[in-house]
């Protein structure tokens, strides 16, 4: 690693903290989207809540996974 | 190491502050125990143990007598029963999947006990956080709904429905006959398991940092009022972990259920 370069110099240590940042942006962003329409539809449909909220709730493991991947290769890779 | 057991390491350590890691994790067989050879026990596993125990004897007490008017226990029990019913089977399956009942109460109040491990006094370690727990009930629940989806649509109709679901264009199997198998029969138990484990990982550890962070921060007259933040933040967090504990069976199950209803009702 070119230690000269400062940039460089900064990143080095613990580089999987980082990429476990940058993976938990897309399923972030997912689990707002995903949570922010069901609220909606129980709220334009309050009597279709219990259906909306268990496929929800499905949606979310699914969106979910993605981010905890990332958590585990964070420790997963050396 | 449990968050007792790191007090006075921290304490000891002021300089330095001690995070727990991925370490905190692994524990050593009992010394009683290397007779048993690879089997032998340790923490984990009579943890686990423990779970199954009284998970057993949960049911076996709270329906000796089983009354009309459940009273007590039998409450608590059928209440869970009751909310795998309505909320998982019936909802997601359908009256024809109460033929399950059996394993997902099993698997639920399984799963629900294991991560309540993490927030109990003097354990302080959820036995799924280990992947040989979760990656076992994956492995079942995998062969549980392949074998149903077998014996259901016929060894042809199954594969059928796994290499090219209905409506799909024959110019577009190359692409998605891979994909769809790939994803039926590797990842689904992969993040079936991996959800559940990564989950109890990052709760045990967030618990960790939180109260040997308190622990730190209270040690020093400087840092005495963050201290008290972090504690009061560390007793919030018990409750989001209680929360994570129920919502991580819960997914666990509807997700076995949903793979179930799946094997049992076939898109046309």
């Amino acid at each position: 690693m070119n230690l000269a370069n400062p940039l460089i110099a900064a990143l080095s240590g613990n580089l999987n903290v980082l990429g476990y940042g940058l993976g938990a942006v897309g399923p972030g962003i997912g689990l707002g989207i995903l949570i922010g329409k069901a609220l909606e539809g129980i709220a334009r449909q309050p009597e279709a809540a219990a259906m909306v909220r268990t496929t929800m709730f499905i949606g979310l493991a699914f969106v979910e996974a993605l981010a905890l991947f990332g958590f585990v290769l964070a420790f997963a890779i050396k | 190491m449990t968050i007792l057991s790191t007090l006075p390491t921290v304490l000891a350590a002021r300089p330095g502050f001690h995070a727990p890691g991925i370490e905190e994790f692994n524990y050593d067989c009992y010394g009683w125990s290397k007779f048993l050879g690879p089997a032998c026990l340790n923490r984990t596993t009579i943890l686990m143990l423990l779970v199954t125990a009284v998970v057993a004897v949960l049911f076996l007490v709270a329906f000796r007598h089983p009354r009309i008017v459940p009273a007590g226990l039998q409450n608590v029990a059928e209440y869970g029963i009751d909310f795998v019913r309505r909320q998982i089977v019936l909802e997601v399956i359908g009256p024809d999947g109460l033929r399950f009942m059996p394993y997902l109460v099993t698997l639920f109040v399984f799963i629900f006990f294991s991560n309540v491990l993490e927030i109990t006094p003097f354990i302080n370690f959820p036995v799924t956080s280990r992947m040989a727990i979760p990656g076992f009930l994956a492995i079942v629940t995998w062969a549980l709904f392949n074998w149903v989806g077998i014996r259901q649509q016929g060894l042809g109709g199954y594969l059928k429905g796994l290499f090219w679901p209905p409506g799909v264009p024959w110019f577009m199997l190359p692409l998605i006959a891979p994909i769809e198998f790939v994803s039926t029969i590797l990842v689904r138990p992969l993040t079936l398991s991996v959800r559940l484990l990564a989950n109890m990982i990052a709760g045990h550890l967030i618990l960790g940092v939180f109260f040997a962070g308190t622990v730190y921060l209270l040690a020093q007259p400087k840092t005495f009022v963050f201290g008290i933040g972090a504690g009061l933040m560390s007793i919030a967090l018990v409750a989001f972990e209680l929360l994570v504990a129920f919502l991580q069976a819960y997914i666990f199950t509807i997700l076995t259920a949903v793979y179930l209803a799946g094997s049992l009702h076939p898109e046309h």
